[in-house]
């Protein structure tokens, strides 16, 4: 099996496992107990929030943790959505190829107007479109770090910039960033981050919310008043540890990378399959993700074909009952629906090979030969 | 070893369709098709869709039979060739068949051209009904075994081609066997009901339905009797079927039924029994799966689904075929499909175009 979906999830590392073990293990105490064995896990995810804060650059007070990107955004946006509630403010500015954890909550928000602009052809969102669609009234800017379809990098410095003269609030869905490309949260000036471990090799069902400190999260969950009365429930201390360690992992590992040049050689390989076209070639993208369109096929098709012969890749992204769903990131990047049709994405990491990557531009080269030649047939 | 895509619905009959087939040997992949985004039931984009139940029963089946199991997006084409018919047939007044084109343009048409991209040999659906290769290399069609269940009747359209590439495993085998083989193996919905609204519309309101759909509206208008005098209200004329007796809302001495309805004027007419006999028919997008005779011939007929078949002679016709009756029949209507039948083989079918009534034509 070559595994090229990266973008979808990551492999927990050895070494994050063994970083998680104690804490499936001997060291179960709840982080909320009076007594030693409480304390012990209770300072495991003290030590991995402290870890977190230093690697993202902000304090460790404005560290949540959570199930996952998808409640951070959440949360991320109820806190927003509420801060600009209490002066009155109710227009929040995003954009058309968010996440739809992002896009849901949006339009979850009663008593809310949303703008959600559209990026350019490569899938850029500029930060002119932001000024422009900024109002007096906008409480709140949610731009993610890095599309998680087409892998392109967002100008979240400058479009921040814009917030904090416009007394706006500016949240970023970094789950494709985090581990990837190197963040800041307090020099660059962000209010909201959202993250989730299993992007950077961690395990799944942890995430993180980053909120700035004078600003209080707005709870999901009610309970106990675990992460500061923000996020009740007793704290996944095992998938907190190994959030913390992989993103240590995964920020060390970013200078160095050998993930750029393997894209490279595949990015080589693929742009000689006549009838393709490669999605925001032009622009800078994260690491690992290549997202191309495949004139005259159906993804569809193209997927089951690879999988069949054991290459795992993705197109868009999945509807509950598990179909493929239109892609709404490259719609709104005007790509004709006839040739969003046939995208494809392909995201690398460091534990694929080069004979991987020569292996899935084979194999992409084949299925789209014969599912072209099956239709000349007909 | 035979690769088979088995059409798999998330209903008890195709679960233990992908069990046989399994057991016999084959190699194969099961398919949920989605067919409609829940937007087309009215409801808000995000809200769970309505059939997940389904899409998860046939997954929890698959894995379990340890078969790899995808959701294929046909939509598109659902809308075009079931839904959008299905609304044009009502407006002009007819009976639309929305489970036979779907079989027709979807099972057997883009599944079946799907399953030869991904190197199936074959799709399989659990229908009830029976496919076989006589001596001559042509493929026929014959009833199921269990004669309650039959589902030839929604067939009749299948090409050679289609039938040359379908396994439908249930042929011989009794219901209350299919459910017992599903309790057996554990399946999740061994106990399920059998769906029996048109999937799209679950409610069973058509008429709701078709407003979404055509954004027109149907406004209640009155039912008439065959001399014309008002009898009473309906609620849309657009989804009364000719042959109706439910849901008239008439209280009358003898039972009345839909003859006739005109959407110009939106009135609905109901008349006794013999208002709806017809005693020939015409019908067009013949479809035959055995090469009929030249000149005309006797066979059975089926106007309805669970009809038992009426002796007819089919005489030929350039687009088509005309049927006498012996028999008067009862309720067949423009748009409906009529099947013919020689004992239990399929002879083939097509699309009610005019019914003839009395002796004088429509």
């Amino acid at each position: 099996m070559i595994y090229a979906d990266h973008a979808a999830t990551t492999g927990i590392h050895p070494g994050v496992l063994e970083a998680m073990m104690p804490y499936l293990t001997e060291t179960y105490g709840n982080p909320g107990s009076l007594h030693a064995a409480g304390a012990r896990a209770a300072q495991a995810v003290l030590y991995a929030r402290e870890t977190v804060a230093n690697l993202l650059g902000c304090s460790a007070r404005t560290v949540y943790f959570t199930s996952g990107g998808s409640e951070s955004n959440n949360q991320a946006l109820h806190t927003a959505a509420a801060w600009g509630g209490r002066q009155g403010r109710r227009h929040i500015v995003s954009a058309a190829f968010e996440h739809p954890s992002v896009l849901r909550t949006l339009e979850h928000l009663h008593g809310f107007q949303v703008t959600l602009l559209r990026p350019d052809a490569e899938g850029v969102l500029t930060a002119e479109k932001v000024r422009a669609a900024l109002r007096p009234d906008t409480c709140l800017v949610s731009v993610m770090s890095v599309n998680n379809e087409t892998g392109v990098i967002q100008p979240v410095e400058e479009i921040v910039a814009l917030c904090r003269a416009a007394g706006v609030l500016f949240h970023t869905d970094a789950v494709q960033a985090a581990g990837q490309l190197p963040i800041a949260v307090e020099r660059t000036g962000i209010d909201l981050l959202s993250l989730s471990a299993h992007k950077f090799h961690g395990p799944k069902g942890v995430g993180a919310l980053i909120c700035r400190r004078d600003l209080i999260p707005e709870p999901l969950i009610r309970g106990g008043g675990q992460e500061r009365g923000c996020r009740a429930g007793t704290e996944n201390v095992p998938g907190i540890v190994g959030l913390a360690a992989a993103l240590e992992e995964a920020c060390g590992k970013i200078i160095g990378s050998p993930v750029p040049a393997l894209r490279r050689r595949l990015e080589d390989g693929l742009e000689r399959i006549p009838g393709i076209h490669r999605v925001g070639a032009g622009v800078p993208r994260a690491p690992g993700i290549t997202c191309v369109c495949l004139e005259n096929i159906e993804r569809e098709a193209m997927l089951v074909l690879l999988d069949q012969m054991g290459v795992c890749a993705s197109a868009g992204s999945a509807c509950s009952s598990g179909a493929l769903t239109h892609s709404h990131v490259l719609q709104s990047m005007g790509v004709p629906e006839k040739l969003a049709r046939g995208a494809l994405r392909l995201s690398l990491g460091a534990d694929n090979t080069e004979a991987e990557v020569d292996a899935i531009v084979q194999a992409v080269t084949r299925v789209a030969a014969r599912l072209r030649c099956g239709k000349e047939e007909r | 070893m035979k690769k088979v895509m088995v059409a798999m619905s998330g209903g008890v009959d195709s679960s233990v369709a992908a069990f046989l087939l399994r057991q016999q040997g084959y190699d194969c992949i099961g398919v949920t098709m989605k067919l409609y985004d829940n937007t087309m039931q009215g409801q808000p984009k995000g809200h769970p869709c309505c059939t997940l139940d389904d899409v998860e029963d046939a997954r929890s089946v698959a894995y379990r039979l340890g078969i790899p199991h995808y959701v294929f997006d046909f939509s598109e084409e659902f809308e075009k060739q079931v839904i959008h018919r299905f609304a044009e047939v009502y407006e002009h007044g007819g009976t639309p068949n929305p489970c036979i084109d779907c079989n027709r343009f979807l099972k057997f048409g883009s599944l079946l051209r799907r399953a030869r991209e991904l190197g199936c040999d074959a799709v399989a659906t659990g229908h009830y009904a029976r496919i076989a290769e006589a001596v001559d290399g042509r493929f026929a069609l014959y009833k199921a075994v269990d004669a309650r269940r039959d589902q030839s009747y929604v067939l009749y359209a299948m090409t050679q081609e289609q039938l040359a590439h379908t396994l439908l495993p249930l042929g011989a085998l009794h219901k209350d066997e299919v459910r017992r083989i599903a309790a057996e193996q554990g399946f999740v919905n061994a106990r399920k009901h059998d769906s029996q609204d048109i999937c799209f519309v679950p409610d069973g309101d058509y008429i709701n339905f078709l407003e979404r759909y055509t954004g027109k509206k149907y406004p209640p208008g009155v039912i008439l009797d065959t001399q014309g005098r008002v009898l009473g209200q309906h609620r849309g004329a657009i989804a009364y079927t000719i042959g109706q007796r439910r849901g008239l809302g008439l209280s009358m001495a003898e039972p009345v039924y839909v003859c006739g309805k005109c959407m110009k004027d939106n009135t609905v007419t109901v008349g006794p029994q013999e208002a709806l006999l017809a005693h020939a028919l015409t019908a067009e997008d013949w479809n035959w799966i055995i090469c009929p005779p030249e000149k005309p011939f006797y066979a059975k007929a089926r106007v309805r689904y669970h009809q038992a078949e009426q002796p007819a002679q089919v005489t030929l016709l350039p687009e088509g075929v005309h049927l006498a009756f012996e028999i008067p029949q009862r309720a067949a209507a423009p748009g409906q499909a009529v099947v013919l039948y020689q004992g239990d083989c399929v002879l083939g079918g097509g699309t009610i175009r005019s019914v003839q009534q009395h002796g004088i034509a429509e």
